[in-house]
């Protein structure tokens, strides 16, 4: 029997989800959106159940006292026009599985439940109110909308998959039907990677499988492999000191030859500085996490990761299983790291875009943002993880890729940072059942994915469920830390790692690639009856981790499991005979693949890159000149400057009790601070500051952009009191297809970029990752490309934390210091975005390498002698906008003399106020203090530009404007007051 | 001997270390027990001086939050809840903790002239914490005043004023409302309103600005605020800009934890 129960507020009692459901639909701009929506939960309960148990259950459960009423079925339309909004079957309901649980431990009853959402539209027709839904309620990837209270007879059933392996004949394909072979099987292999394995099966003298080759796939994918940083490229175009660079041959034409492209540059500064005396990296480039030691005892480990695609269809879903994932990769570094902080950076398109402006196929920038955002945060809040930096850049060429990445980072002991599994490990899998989701990514397309039959079970696109992997962190945890009846700590486990791209064949491949491994199939448990041994297989079912575990500690560790309700299972064993793969389904052999080939069978990829851009267009500047007034007041409400209060407020970025330096500061926390402070371990001062820099204007020069990607995240970490000496930090790259030469080349110009930086400032890259894929083809055939985008992430250690500074001005009378020296260029500025340049304005600003890392190392300094009151770097908007924003962060007043700005050169007014010229700090500092700050920056660039007034307002010296900060704070704080 | 603490954790509960660490600081034993493992030994609670229902997303909020967990507590914990009481067990339910003693039963409570000595079943819930005014998610901290006639034992006295005076809040559902006007007034004349947001600081439209109440006796107290966030000064959001003065005794977060320990402390010793 099949039950509908509604729930809704009271007449008396708000409703917030309509009138935010309403708010959103306004806010898309949507013609006819009623004046009010109402809504009501529906629960649909299938199961053994009398009608007075249903009753039962709507009083107790479903359905609050004091503020609600519910109907069991469907109560009549209440408005002009009704919608019902159902997750589609096989999408994860998180909030089903609970109800489930709540039911049995109540009845004692087993029953199926599913949620929805039903709106009634007090105003406007069904017609108007289906085209809002389909906007700006549901997302058709994932939910399906009725237009009527939804209630059939049962729920539908996955249909049984075949459980026999078919063979793929390719021996004696050629070259052309192995490419059709390789795009119809989605299984995105280059001619040459399906001529190697041609080669193998002809040496086999058999037919390859099809789990077999999906296999191969998934590991060979540039997902897992990053096969285009790896490759060996060919590099046309001006690239200084080109000889005197590892792993790079200048041949006879001028070209360049380097071979492994990551290995020479990002991963060469991190050898030649550990090289030269950096002793704290304690794992680079090998684990699902770069880990840096933190104390004696502890060592801390950073990943960042992007999920752009599966973002850009279903936002939410895409968005929260980013940060699951990433938080998976923590979870399964060295034996265990626990997670303590997650970042996340957006990158869209402008948010007031009209609908008409936005291509078929692609979804409007604003809802991306507020679904990215939402996404981040159920699934961080609920992990109960901080989110605690981050930052949005918005630009019209994310609108068909926006960039979503998310970051995570972790704390373990010492001794617990590698392991690996060994011959006669168990082979265990913890956490969520497989189903069919995910299966070969997002490659599915939309047609498939709406489809209503019974591939409406095959979802490219996912939904996590937070509590699911929550309960295995516990878990997972409690084994890494488990104490045996002697005393002694003892870790439950050999080696982890996640369930990622690839899921099972990915995990259990890497973890047993030097032993072999034999996998039965039958044995995980599933969501749903009916997935062959392949989807089994590659499934990428979120909340899943694999574990090697010796058969000793197995008891011990479903104890634990089962403490923390974390299902377990035994999947199989690693090591065999010949280091092979060998997979099974109940009595038959389904699979066998050689490790060797697997892991070492890729053919080593060769790409042409050229650098070689066509001149950036720059509007002329604007006539007449903007007032400073009207520049500042658009700079500051620019998206790209405004305060992103919307976002950080929506995260729990003080969970866990850790976070000491806030993402915003200040009495009032409108200040954006430059880079947050955790304390890792309980009990110590010693903390772990976490920053990002992202150089996004200056991409038309990707080598400058790196470079100062890297200075700005050092200088936001050093702002907040951080070491530079001791910090370290991560590369990803999202780029445009590296098919295309000069988008290559522009790829090679960045990661040099990253290794000079890297070296100059001491900062060795631990990780990275990288996209290279992203850009989208409209309808009418034109390709959207987004900028090289270059996010550098960053942590670095705070020996005290009690010497932390925050950007807010804090007392009347302070003195302001710009320390660095700013240049007449204006280009890739914001300032330039809005007003144009002309003449050597147009260049853009490069950070000396020289001098950059010695003014980080001195700012550092004087933070650390306790001589600094707050600290800003300069960054979009310059001077005056730095300056204003520590006048908003704390509520006082600032007089400003740019003139008196360290300058190189020539500089306009414009320049003077607005430039962008990396390696700027503005300073507060006490009057009395300037000997010894003298002294300690020396010979560097540093000059008094202002002073700190208790008259809340920004003043320009030499009878300039004048700003009250309430002014500038509305047009700071309400672009994306959302 | 040092009082002993019971931190029910759960499926999504995730503010349970911070809870335990503050009671530590605060001189208790915490040990933190899965709601499975109590729920199937519910004699357990007997065993232990102080509680907590730490915050978080207990079952994901599945429902509304604190729904589930309270579901499963009405079933199988309320009577163990309520021999604690008697006992003159001090209890704390911050956040989501609060949402799930709501709807337990546990606040308000049943009525003073009742006898609470053998309670039969759980009250019907009267207060609800709704989705927040501004429908989503809040994470900020809020300037507090702690009501001078307030029967709260957490937080009777509290020396609470000026800029320390704020505790941080972190919720999507923290919305209190009453059943009716005269329940909302008689919580005020019977002392039982243990936290007030400032007037001009409520972050969620909450009735009256009502942070958090207690139950008749005072040793529950459920708040949507998280003291347990507040037991340094490096917890407080602008401690840089804070004097020596400022800073001087305990943060309001870990005194009220210190005021429940030393309850605990005087209640064991049958002072």
């Amino acid at each position: 029997m099949l039950y509908r129960v509604e729930v809704r507020s009271r007449a008396d009692m708000p409703d917030p989800r309509g009138g935010l459901a309403r708010a959103e639909a306004v806010a898309l701009g949507l013609p006819g959106v009623p004046d009010r929506i109402e809504t009501a939960s529906v629960y649909l309960i299938e199961g053994a159940l009398e009608p007075a148990m249903v009753d039962r259950l709507t009083q107790a459960l479903l359905a609050d006292p004091v503020t609600q009423e519910a109907t069991v079925g469907a109560a009549p339309p209440r408005g002009t026009a009704l919608i019902e909004v159902h997750p589609l079957p096989g999408v994860m309901d998180p909030d089903a599985d609970a109800v489930e649980l709540a039911i049995r431990t109540m009845l004692g009853v087993e029953a199926s439940v599913r949620t929805g959402v039903r709106y009634d539209f007090h105003g406007g027709d069904p017609a108007r109110a289906r085209h809002i839904a389909e906007r700006s309620l549901a997302n058709s990837v994932i939910q399906q909308i009725h237009d009527a209270p939804y209630l059939p007879d049962r729920f539908p059933v996955a249909a049984a998959r075949q459980v026999t392996s078919t063979e793929i004949p390719l021996r004696g394909l050629d070259a052309d039907a192995l490419d059709r072979l390789s795009r119809d099987a989605h299984l995105f292999l280059s001619t040459d990677e399906m001529l190697a394995i041609q080669a193998e099966y002809r040496r086999l003298g058999r037919e390859p499988r099809d789990i077999e080759l999906e296999t191969l796939a998934q590991t060979w994918s540039e997902h897992c492999v990053h096969k285009t940083l790896k490759a060996t490229v060919r590099f046309h175009g001006a690239l200084p000191g080109a000889a005197e660079r590892p792993g790079h041959e200048v041949q006879p034409d001028g070209s360049v030859v380097i071979r492994n492209l990551l290995s020479s540059t990002i991963a060469a500064a991190t050898r030649e500085l550990m090289a030269s005396g950096i002793d704290w990296c304690l794992s680079v480039f090998v684990d699902n996490a770069g880990i840096i030691a933190f104390d004696d005892r502890h060592a801390v480990c950073f990943k960042v990761e992007t999920h752009n695609h599966p973002s850009a269809i279903e936002p939410y879903g895409g968005a929260a299983t980013g940060i699951g994932g990433c938080i998976r990769d923590i979870l399964g570094t060295g034996l265990g790291a626990r997670p303590i902080a997650a970042t996340d950076v957006f990158c869209v398109a402008m948010p007031d875009r009209a609908a008409a402006e936005v291509p078929a196929g692609c979804l409007h920038p604003a809802r991306i943002l507020r679904q990215v955002v939402a996404g981040v945060r159920d699934y961080g809040n609920r992990m109960g993880i901080p989110t605690l930096n981050g930052t949005v850049w918005f630009d019209d060429r994310y609108i068909g890729n926006p960039l979503v990445y998310c970051g995570c980072v972790g704390v373990m002991p010492r001794d617990r940072i590698t392991g690996s599994a060994q011959a006669g490990d168990l082979i265990v899998a913890l956490g969520g059942r497989t189903g069919r989701d995910g299966i070969h990514g997002a490659t599915f397309s939309s047609a498939e994915l709406t489809d209503t039959h019974a591939d409406e079970f095959a979802h490219a696109v996912q939904i996590g469920n937070a509590v699911t992997q929550k309960k295995m962190l516990d878990a997972i945890m409690e084994a890494r830390d488990s104490v045996d009846a002697d005393g002694q700590r003892r870790c439950l486990f050999r080696a982890v790692t996640d369930c990622g791209a690839g899921g099972f064949s990915s995990a259990v491949g890497e973890m047993g690639e030097h032993t072999g491994a034999v996998v039965h199939l039958e044995r995980a448990p599933l969501k749903y009856a009916g997935l062959s041994p392949t989807e089994i297989w590659i499934s990428e079912a979120q909340e899943r981790m694999v574990l090697a575990v010796d058969a000793s500690d197995l008891d011990a560790l479903r104890a634990v499991c089962d403490r923390h309700d974390v299902e377990l299972c035994v999947l199989g064993r690693f090591g065999t005979d010949d280091r092979e793969l060998i997979l099974r389904f109940g009595d038959q052999e389904v699979g066998r693949l050689s490790m060797a080939f697997l892991h070492d069978g890729l053919p080593s990829r060769e790409r042409e890159a050229r650098f070689s851009p066509a001149p950036r267009h720059v509007a002329d500047p604007v006539q007449p000149a903007p007032a400073v007034e009207h520049a500042l007041l658009t700079l500051l409400a620019d998206p790209n400057i405004a305060s992103k209060h919307w976002i950080v407020r929506q995260y729990d970025h003080e969970v866990q009790g850790r976070t000491v330096i806030k993402p915003l500061t200040g009495p009032d926390g409108h200040g954006p601070g430059d880079a947050s402070v955790i304390l890792p371990v309980p009990g110590s001062r010693r903390g772990l500051a976490i920053g990002c820099g992202l150089a996004t204007g200056l991409s038309h020069d990707p080598y400058r952009m790196a470079l100062a990607g890297v200075d700005e995240c050092v200088r936001n970490i050093v702002c907040v009191g951080g070491d530079p000496a001791r910090l370290a930090i991560l590369d990803n790259f999202c780029w445009p297809s590296c098919r295309d030469p000069e988008s290559m080349g522009s790829l090679v110009l960045a990661a040099e970029g990253c290794r000079d930086a890297a070296l100059a400032y001491r900062t060795p890259f631990i990780s990275g990752k990288d996209s290279l894929n992203n850009q989208f083809v409209a309808e009418d055939g034109t390709v959207i490309r987004i900028p090289p985008t270059l996010l550098i992430s960053g942590f670095a250690i705070v020996p005290d934390v009690s010497c932390c500074v925050t950007m807010d001005l804090k007392r009347p009378g302070s003195l302001l210091l710009l320390v660095g020296v700013g240049t007449g260029a204006l280009g890739g500025s914001r300032y330039e975005h809005h007003f144009g340049g002309a003449g050597g304005e147009r260049d853009l600003p490069m950070i000396d390498l020289v001098l950059g890392p010695r003014l980080a190392r001195s700012v550092a300094r004087l933070i650390e002698h306790r001589l600094v009151r707050s600290a800003h770097d300069l960054s979009e908007g310059g001077l005056l906008v730095a300056a204003a924003e520590m006048a908003i962060g704390g509520g006082l007043g600032v007089e400003l003399d740019p003139l008196q700005a360290p300058a190189d050169g020539e500089m306009s007014e414009a320049a003077e106020l607005f430039g962008e010229s990396p390696g700027r700090y503005l300073l507060e500092v006490d009057r009395a203090d300037l000997p010894r700050i003298d002294a300690l920056l020396g010979d560097l660039p540093w000059a008094i530009v202002g002073e700190v007034l208790s008259t809340p307002e920004v003043r320009i010296s030499r009878g300039g404007p004048r700003l009250p900060i309430a002014d500038l704070h509305a047009a700071w704080h309400g672009t994306l007051d959302w | 001997m040092k009082p002993t603490a019971l931190v029910i954790t759960t499926a999504g509960i995730n503010c349970d270390r911070e809870l335990i660490e503050a009671f530590e600081l605060a001189g208790a034993e915490p040990r933190s027990v899965h709601l499975a493992r109590l729920m199937d030994e519910p004699d357990q609670v007997d065993r232990f001086d102080l509680i907590g229902l730490p915050g978080g997303f207990g079952y994901g909020d599945a429902i509304a939050a604190g729904r589930i967990a309270a579901a499963l507590m009405r079933e199988r914990l309320y009577p163990a809840f309520m021999r604690a009481v008697r006992r003159g067990v001090p209890m704390i339910a911050p956040c989501n903790g609060f949402q799930t003693a709501v709807q337990l039963g546990l606040l308000p409570g049943v009525a003073a002239d009742e006898d609470v000595s053998a309670p039969a079943e759980a009250p019907a819930p009267s207060v609800a914490l709704l989705p927040n005014a501004q429908g989503r998610f809040v994470d900020r901290w809020v300037r507090i005043e702690i009501p001078a006639q307030t029967r709260c034992i957490w937080t009777q006295g509290l020396a609470c004023a000026g800029p320390v005076a704020v505790l941080p809040v972190a919720h999507g559902e923290g919305r209190f409302v009453a059943r009716d006007a005269s329940l909302l007034a008689e919580l005020e004349a019977a002392g039982q309103v243990a936290v007030r947001y400032a007037a001009d600081d409520n972050p969620n439209g909450s009735a009256a600005d009502i942070a958090g109440i207690c139950d008749p006796t005072g040793l529950i107290l459920g708040l949507m605020p998280h003291p347990e966030r507040y037991t340094s000064w490096l917890h407080h959001p602008f401690w840089t800009r804070l004097s020596e003065a400022d800073r001087a005794g305990d943060p309001p977060g870990l005194a009220m934890f210190r005021q429940a320990v030393r309850h605990a402390t005087q209640v064991a010793l049958g002072v």
